[in-house]
């Protein structure tokens, strides 16, 4: 009866989780005439595909595909690797001002991102880099860049140090060694780490919408999405589909690495 | 291993050079516009005046800031406890399903929190949309008729109720699977001594798992509370703070005094004053953190 009624629960909690997003992709599939009727189904009973044809023909649906894809995956690598150097130095180096940085890279986690939209504006008009998916990509790196070295960090200090000393014993540099031994064994950090930045990037709404003003071309997924709402208002499907599109990539790619990273993404996290 | 030498210094080089022209130039910048006259003139022209305390003094002194302030008390309190009862409830959940159901659910609140915010939200209009949404077809279907063709977004409570519901969704997944992989460290025979003690269900999570995650428990409330806090896209893509400023928080309102009245001295001042209040806020917490 307890086991019942703990399933029952379980499996409450399970749809109320993942209707939305359910809704969403049945929604994208469905003839007009089905969205509109007065009973909703819950079933495709004839999918179609005008929706994401509606969408991805929808004006500069490439162009803001590619600059979101494209500022994305450039933060996320410069984060990584400039967080990888910083979170080696926190967790195995000793050096005057190491607790300072330490707390300081811990702060900024906190950093009141809506509070920089104007400044950032300032500097980015001065230094002519208004419109420029440069611009972008280098706030979104120094948005996800503080988690990245506290979640990089977590993960190099649980490798315990006398692997490493075992392998420069064997006659390998520091460097070798770390190549050789760290890096595989951090492989899981590096993917929970690039996975939160590509999240945060992909998702970010605010700096595009004061960064990129003059040149729409320069915009990316997340404005395209919430302008197609607009202008779609009433094409349900049309929306749908476009939102679906949009989360597709964050979805496939949360679920391919997921397997991989396990809980110690929230591990390597909480440790920090 | 005590290095005498440059490499740490050189390591960290990249991040302390991005943090400074990106985030600390940037914050102390906010900080001094937020004491100028500087408004549409001065962003293009630059030279902007000092106006002293002027900007705080005009904000304190409105009755919209306070009301703002509140509301975002209101809706950090609210969202808050919600995802931390209800992640726990999942938590504790996850822990004692069986293999299959465990892994399903927890690749449900996977795909969730995967879910990018601006998609999610435009879900959630199509979901509580007045005429085809497929939640007034529940309501109405369970019996309550009053739902029919009911306009969530016409009605400030009805907005604000759907955006605590939609920041919910998208919260749980994070912290949910964050205690349970704080439960699954919990060693077995623990649970196993305070039953033999005849603990019931509830004095066990009381007395044995809080206590043990009290940690992890005060970090994920002190990160809720700043994201909720800090929460914007949503409400912006989704209500853009209204109707009639029912859902307008403390980010919102900045953006809304920055981006629509071009008060730019004006919204550094409400972002300051969000920082100074977060700040006080987790100042206990924040501590605690620092030390460990």
């Amino acid at each position: 009866m307890k086991r019942l009624t703990l399933n029952a629960a379980a499996m409450a909690v399970l749809i109320m989780t993942i209707f939305p997003v359910y809704w969403m992709f049945l929604t994208a599939f469905k003839p007009t005439r089905d969205i509109q009727a007065a009973t909703p189904t819950f079933w495709p009973a004839d999918p179609t595909l005008e929706h994401f044809a509606t969408a991805v023909n929808a004006p500069g649906f490439w162009t803001y595909w590619r600059n979101s894809l494209v500022v994305t995956v450039a933060a996320v690598l410069i984060a990584l690797v400039v967080a990888l150097l910083a979170a080696f130095a926190a967790a195995r180096m000793r050096w005057r001002g190491r607790g300072a940085f330490v707390v300081a890279v811990f702060a900024a986690q906190m950093a009141p991102w809506e509070a920089l939209l104007v400044p950032v504006f300032i500097i980015a008009r001065d230094t002519e880099l208004l419109d420029s998916l440069a611009m972008l990509t280098g706030v979104y790196f120094m948005i996800t860049l503080p988690f990245t070295i506290v979640t990089l960090r977590g993960f190099l200090a649980a490798i315990p140090l006398e692997l490493e000393e075992a392998a420069q014993v064997d006659g390998c540099s520091r460097m070798v060694a770390f190549r050789r031994v760290v890096f595989p064994l951090l492989a899981p950090g590096l993917m929970a780490t690039s996975l939160f930045g590509f999240i945060t990037a992909w998702n970010e709404f605010a700096f595009v919408n004061v960064l990129i003003i003059k040149d729409q071309d320069k915009r990316t997924l997340p404005v395209w999405l919430s302008s197609f709402s607009d202008v779609f208002g009433t094409d349900w499907g049309a929306t749908m589909a476009a939102a679906s599109l949009f989360a597709l990539p964050a979805l496939l790619l949360f679920l391919f690495l997921q397997r991989r990273v396990g809980t110690g993404m929230t591990a390597g996290a909480v440790k920090g | 291993m005590r290095t005498r030498s440059l490499w740490p210094y050189l390591l960290i080089a990249p991040t302390v050079a991005g943090g400074a022209f990106l985030l600390l130039y940037p914050l102390l910048k906010a900080a001094v516009i937020s004491f100028q006259h500087f408004r549409m003139g001065e962003l293009i022209r630059g030279g902007a005046a000092f106006a002293g305390l002027d900007n705080y003094a005009e904000l304190l002194a409105g009755e919209e800031f306070w009301q703002v302030l509140w509301r975002t008390v209101v809706w950090t309190a609210i969202n808050v406890v919600l995802i931390v009862v209800l992640s726990t409830g999942v938590a504790l959940m996850l822990v004692r399903l069986r293999r299959g159901l465990r892994l399903a659910l927890m690749s449900a609140l996977a795909l969730a929190w995967a879910t990018p915010i601006v998609a999610a939200t435009t879900v959630f209009q199509w979901l509580f949309q007045s005429e085809l949404g497929v939640v007034n077809w529940l309501l109405v279907t369970l019996g309550f008729d009053s739902f029919r063709g009911y306009t969530w977004f016409a009605n400030g409570t009805a907005t604000f109720a759907v955006l605590v519901i939609l920041v919910v969704w998208q919260s749980v997944p994070f912290a949910a699977l964050t205690l349970y992989a704080g439960l699954t460290t919990i060693p077995a025979e623990l649970y196993e001594s305070a039953r033999i003690d005849g603990g019931t269900g509830w004095q066990v999570f009381w007395k044995v798992t809080l206590p043990i995650l009290r940690q992890l428990f005060a970090l994920i409330t002190s990160l809720e509370v700043i994201w909720v806090a800090k929460c914007f896209p949503q409400i912006w893509v989704l209500s853009q703070g209204g109707p009639d400023g029912a859902t307008t928080t403390l980010p919102v309102y900045a953006f809304k005094i920055a981006r629509v009245l071009h008060r730019y001295d004006l919204g550094s001042a409400v972002a300051m004053l969000t920082v100074v209040v977060l700040a006080v806020a987790l100042v206990s917490n924040l501590r605690r953190m620092v030390r460990q």
